[in-house]
């Protein structure tokens, strides 16, 4: 399964990077890591004819924390994540979301970008991105412009980039203290990408109730997408066994269920029920012995 | 036994030792040579172009493109091998009607299933042919699939026309009055099972690297293993070429349980090119042509039937066995559904049993033997089946299966004829009792045993143990050759393959301990067919057992030509002089070294070398009995292995840590084969998952807790060293055991897993269907 | 197109030509087959290499893109033909039989072990959840990289 022909180019800034990509409409592709392009180029599903290295452009690998959220650039790998001193603290759902992808080797080069660009809709990143209403910036011919999460992903390995831009950075809004939150995910083995998964996180008004909840859905569609109805039920409501029951009940309402050769949609959709309602005991703290 | 038993004053114990390996040395070193790794100088680059049809007539190849990109040399399709294209043989389980169905090496009028050689493309590099492959038009009419054993039984649409059927063959086998048994039981009970297909997924793919040589007719392929005798008859056949003129050498083998080493269509296709072109050429199977194209196994259907007394004495079993074949009969001919019928009976008292067995051909890559062919399947439908009847007749399974257990009174057992191309078989030595004992005492079943069908942690618990007899040590024969070197080393060359059993080192603590000698003397080759005049190879368990034995009466010989060699510088008669600690010495004192001995001989141009041989047409019986502790989350399906023990008395273990090894490696093959393998086909034939991304492996992080235990309790009475053949034992139970923990866990939804894989969707509709029954019943 | 690395302590120069991964590179230009390819699309990890100290798939990396790296392959561990603490701990525990993925194996616990010479085997175990073998069933494997830690705990260990 050797990799097809191709041209390569290593640009030293990301001007050089853009008007490279530009010089072959749709049949250049940007290189990070390579954990996602060239396996897709290996079974020739991809055949790229320039491939653009990222890797020497400055000022992309890094990872900022401010009172404003989290700048993760394109180029940060997940081990960066994995061994960053303070990102745990400052975003727990992120860390323990990157946590759970591919393995040792692969996060020694897979990258932030590399996996929002890929879009594969079982991937941690993309639904991370869309749980926390994430703003993508991306850099093309005519500059820069921030594309929300949510009108990123477009459908399976299918996003907003057009094929001569590039994913600068994203940013992730501030987390406030106190946020209660749960990452839950059910894959066939470690590393592997998840059946289901859900990524949540809410806050808790004066009374105690939980103020604006964002639950999305990993693996399950298309693309990750948020549990409106869920989200509805949880709402202004205490987050107590009986709510929580009822917003895994309806976990997979509204959603277009995926089925393919690991997991049948009616499957897919029980088990986004039991994932929400983990997902959701854990960040309410409960303790909630399971009827199995 | 005697040759062990001549130890000199010093008596070398190596066999029984857990000794490290030799192999060890240069594969840590990453000085291993496999295939990719030799390199024949000019070689050429080959690639096979693959049906992407399942069922079709192919009506043109047009290479014309493929063939103007600078670096391609060739494009070869049938019509380059001639008007008669070469049938690969039945090497095995010659089944009657089986040769009908036999795989051309290479496609001519069509195409029976997505994966089917229709061309070698050859190129300066790898990477070139697959650029090739790119512009080259197939055009195939499509034909209707054949997607499985139910379509092809309908014989509608037919893949081998002459044959006017899809059934290859359908035979009964059995003994006693088994109808009778069924009419007049107390209890029966009749349930279906499926196992799927998966394979054995060896790290290293398949290769052939093929050197033609015009001046002296010679023919020297590289890559062999397995059966390279078997192979080399063959290909000498094809390619109408004397046997002497073709040596297939073995290298480096990773890993082939099975599936490796078998002829194949590229086995004569690439040395066909080879001689046509006039350049060494390598072919290097890639990882989705593998899952693809290497033989796949396992797929039989299982309609079951018990009789019993109502205390759980087994009366009879009857059954009908369906085997998927894939679209030709490959080299093991009628070998896995033949087993899977056999081994039905168990290490059980069964005193009637009818199988019906029919082979099917569907459109999908053919089928071959993978560890334990038939067993692994056979065991999972009786054990199944067994804890199914206790359940009914409220017998706890472990005293269900003590009552009908063989004993070791019983032994040798006869299960006469119930595979018709062998002779009537009997489990030979053993102590089933014991080793089921053994089993459950370090399982600590009695009080694990409180746990069963609990719900814990949101988890249902479930253990399950079963019992298994296993055969091994195929003949007929194998053979060895010693070589005395100049320097006093020894070389022992060896017809048995390695495939990663530790054979280099195993060999040479046999011959150690055998001529008193230190094991560093010894060095082991093995499998090439260069090596001795005639080789069996490795499979079905027998490298230990018939090699080693081999290994065995080859020292004998060596031995007594030492002395031979010895007495004649010495002077003194052969009786006086005696071989002993690496020396000959007369009685008079004088001596002579065995390095002496080889540099005389070496220089006199002769060196001193002797054969060995050991023969045997009974099999060996390994025994014993697995058990497992699983975890059940009803709720997602996912099932975690809380403990997994193998138990198996495998004779006499020459290196325990070896044979460790196999029992552990074996039944985490097993466990994957539970949860995880699964070789998956849509309606048209097509497979779905050709990659390790979705064909899945166990990892590191899944069965940790997965245990051994080897005992010697009873050596096989059938070779000198008394050893059992140990290489399948270890998986023969995995799907048995899980099955029936998984049932035990959810024994308060009654559900029954009949059906393989258990996949976290399939538990779960299991105890959704369940559950809904229940709700229904509420009403 | 040229490259410049060091491989096992050596600096050397090829011209791979793009399309050709690390993995070719290193047993093709190199002549340092102990890397092998299992799988070529990165999910069996037989062909790990250490790039700059990181464990990497070498099919999943452009042999142009080492440009400037520092590589260490199986035959980079040890002292040539001398088995080094890891190695020497595999063989002990019977951690490989058909040798096919122990050089990708090898080199992880290598870059593991180096980072975290007190890794337990819940650590080692899912590190090593990217290494596919076939033969041995792990457990031998975990075992032996236990048991040589204590080799990596030492100063100037592990080489």
């Amino acid at each position: 399964m050797k990799f097809p022909g191709f041209d390569y180019a290593r640009p030293d800034n990301l001007g050089e990077a853009l008007t490279l990509l530009a010089s072959r409409p749709g049949e250049a592709k940007a290189l990070a890591g390579g954990q996602s392009l060239l396996p897709m180029m290996a079974f020739r599903l991809a055949a790229p004819r320039l491939l653009v290295d990222l890797s020497r452009i400055p000022n992309l690998n890094q990872v900022v924390i401010g009172d404003d959220g989290v700048r993760l650039g394109a180029l940060v790998r997940w081990v960066d994540i994995e061994r960053h001193p303070t990102l745990a603290a400052a975003h727990p759902l992120l860390v323990e979301a990157i946590s759970r992808v591919a393995h040792y080797q692969i996060r020694n080069r897979g990258t932030v970008g590399g996996s929002l660009a890929h879009a594969d809709p079982a991937a941690e990143m993309p639904g991370i991105a869309v749980a926390c209403d994430a703003a993508i910036t991306v850099a093309g011919a005519g500059g820069r412009h921030v594309v929300a999460a949510v009108d990123f992903f477009k459908g399976p390995l299918s996003t907003a980039l057009e094929s001569d831009e590039l994913i600068v950075d994203i940013r992730l809004p501030a987390w406030p203290a106190g946020r209660r939150w749960a990452f839950e995910e059910f894959s066939r083995r470690v590393g592997d990408f998840a059946l289901a998964g859900v990524a949540l996180f809410y806050d808790l008004d004066a009374s105690g109730a939980v103020h604006d909840p964002h639950i999305a859905a990993v693996g399950v569609s298309d693309r990750p997408v948020r549990m409106r109805a869920s989200e509805s039920v949880l709402a202004g409501s205490k987050a107590t066994v009986e709510v929580i029951r009822a917003a895994a009940a309806v976990a997979a309402q509204g959603i277009d269920i995926a089925e393919d050769i690991h997991a049948p949609a009616d499957y897919r959709s029980a088990l986004l029920s039991v994932l929400t309602e983990r997902a959701l005991v854990r960040a309410a703290g409960l303790a909630m012995p399971e009827e199995g | 036994m005697s040759a062990l038993s001549k130890r000199g004053p010093t008596p070398n114990t190596l066999v029984g030792q857990p000794v490290e390996r030799t192999e060890d040395l240069r594969f840590l070193t990453g000085k291993g040579t496999f295939a990719d790794d030799y390199e024949p100088a000019g070689a050429l680059h080959a690639v096979i172009l693959r049906s992407s049809v399942a069922h079709g007539r192919i009506r043109r190849i047009d290479a014309k493109a493929a063939l103007r990109i600078p670096g391609v040399h060739a494009v070869i399709t049938s019509a380059d091998v001639g008007h008669i294209i070469p049938v690969i043989p039945l090497r095995l389980a010659p089944l009657e009607g089986l040769d009908k169905y036999l795989q051309p090496v290479i496609a001519h009028d069509k195409v029976r299933y997505a994966g089917e050689p229709v061309a070698v493309v050859v190129a300066d590099s790898r990477a070139l042919a697959e650029d090739a492959l790119e512009h080259i038009e197939l055009d195939i009419d499509v034909l209707d699939p054949v997607a499985d054993w139910h379509v092809a039984e309908a014989d509608r649409t037919i893949l081998f026309e002459r044959n006017g059927t899809n059934l290859a063959v359908r035979y009964t086998v059995g003994f006693g009055e088994v109808d009778d048994a069924f009419t007049s039981a107390e209890y029966v009970r009749r349930e279906s099972f499926r196992a799927h297909r998966h394979t054995a997924a060896p790290m290293e793919t398949r290769a052939v690297i093929a050197e033609w040589d015009a001046g002296s007719g010679r023919l020297i392929v590289n890559a062999a293993t397995k059966v390279t005798f078997f192979n080399r008859r063959t290909l000498a056949r094809m390619m109408d070429l004397p046997e002497s003129a073709i040596d297939l050498i073995e290298i480096d083998v990773g890993g082939g349980f099975g599936v490796r080493g078998e002829f194949y269509p590229e086995d004569f296709l690439i040395p066909f090119v080879a001689r046509k072109l006039g350049r060494p050429i390598k072919w290097i199977e890639d990882r989705r042509e593998h899952l693809l194209a290497a033989n796949h196994s396992r797929e039989i259907d299982c309609e079951l039937e018990i009789a019993c007394k109502r205390d759980g004495t087994i009366l009879a079993l009857r059954g009908k066995i369906f085997g998927d074949m894939g679209a030709y009969i490959r080299t093991n001919g009628g070998v896995v559904p033949a087993k899977a019928a056999q081994f039905l009976h168990g290490p059980y008292r069964i005193p009637a049993i009818k199988i019906d067995v029919a082979a099917f051909m569907t459109s999908k890559t053919p089928v071959g033997t993978y560890r334990a062919p038939g067993r692994f399947e056979a065991n999972f439908f009786r054990e199944r089946l067994l804890d199914i009847a206790a359940r009914d007749l409220q017998i706890d399974p472990v005293t269900f299966r003590l009552r009908n257990l063989i004993t070791e009174a019983e032994l040798p057992y006869s299960i006469g004829r119930l595979v018709p191309y062998e002779t009537e078989t009997a489990f030979d030595t053993g102590d089933y009792h014991a080793a089921f004992d053994r089993c459950l005492d370090e399982f600590d079943w009695k009080s694990k045993i409180s746990m069963q069908g609990r719900l814990v942690d949101g988890r249902y618990q479930g253990l399950a143990a079963t019992c298994f007899v296993e055969s091994g040590g195929a003949g007929p024969r194998e053979n060895v050759r010693f070589v005395l070197e100049s320097d006093g080393a020894v070389t022992i060359y060896v017809g048995s393959s390695a495939l990663g059993q530790g054979i280099e080192t195993a060999f040479a603590q046999i011959a150690a301990d055998a001529l008193g000698l230190p094991f560093a003397t010894f060095r082991i080759l093995h499998g090439s067919t260069t090596f001795v005049r005639e080789g069996f190879g490795t499979y079905h368990s027998r490298a230990l057992v018939m090699g080693g034995s081999a290994v065995l009466d080859g020292a004998k010989h060596f031995a007594a030509a030492v002395r031979v060699a010895g007495a004649a510088y010495l002077k003194c008669e052969f009786e006086d002089a005696i071989f002993a600690e690496g020396h000959v010495t007369a009685k008079n004192g004088s001596a002579i070294s065995l390095a002496r001995i080889g540099s005389l001989a070496a220089s006199a141009g002769k060196p001193l070398q002797v054969e060995g041989t050991f023969a045997n047409t009974k099999r060996t019986f390994s025994y014993g009995a697995h058990a497992a502790h699983v975890a059940v989350d009803a709720r997602t399906g996912y099932v975690q292995v809380l403990d997994y023990l193998a138990v198996e008395d495998v004779g006499r273990a020459v290196n325990p840590a070896i044979v460790h090894g196999q029992a552990i490696g074996a039944a985490v093959q097993g466990l994957g084969g539970v949860f995880f393998d699964h070789l998956i086909y849509d309606a048209d034939a097509q497979l779905l998952n050709a990659s390790f991304a979705d064909y899945l492996l166990p990892l590191a992080t899944d069965f940790p807790n997965v245990r051994g235990v080897t005992l010697e309790l009873r050596p096989s009475p059938s070779n000198p060293l008394g050893a059992k053949g140990a290489g399948e034992g270890g998986i023969v139970s995995v799907a048995a055991t899980i099955g029936n923990a998984v049932a035990a866990a959810l024994t308060s939804f009654g559900v029954e897993p009949n059906e393989l894989p258990l996949t976290p969707p399939r538990i779960w509709r299991l105890v959704e269907e369940a559950r809904r029954r229940k709700a229904v019943a509420a009403r | 197109m040229k490259t410049r690395m060091r491989v096992n302590g050596r600096e050397v120069e090829v011209h791979p030509e793009p399309r050709t991964s690390l993995a070719d590179c290193l047993r093709r230009d190199l002549g340092l087959t102990g890397t092998h390819l299992g799988c070529e699309h990165g999910v069996c990890g037989a062909c790990t290499v250490i790039v700059d100290g990181a464990a990497v798939r070498s099919c999943l990396m452009l042999a142009v893109q080492a440009d400037g790296n520092d590589i260490v392959t199986v035959e980079g561990l040890g002292d040539g033909d001398t088995l080094g603490p890891l190695q020497a701990s595999f063989r002990k525990h019977h951690a490989l039989q058909c040798g096919f993925c122990t050089p990708g194996i090898l080199t992880t616990a290598h870059a593991l072990l180096s980072e975290e010479p007190d890794a337990d085997s819940d650590r080692i175990r899912d590190v090593l959840s990217g290494n596919i073998c076939r033969c041995t069933g792990y457990i031998s494997i975990i075992e032996a990289v236990l048991d040589a830690r204590a080799a990596y705990r030492r100063p100037g260990a592990g080489k």
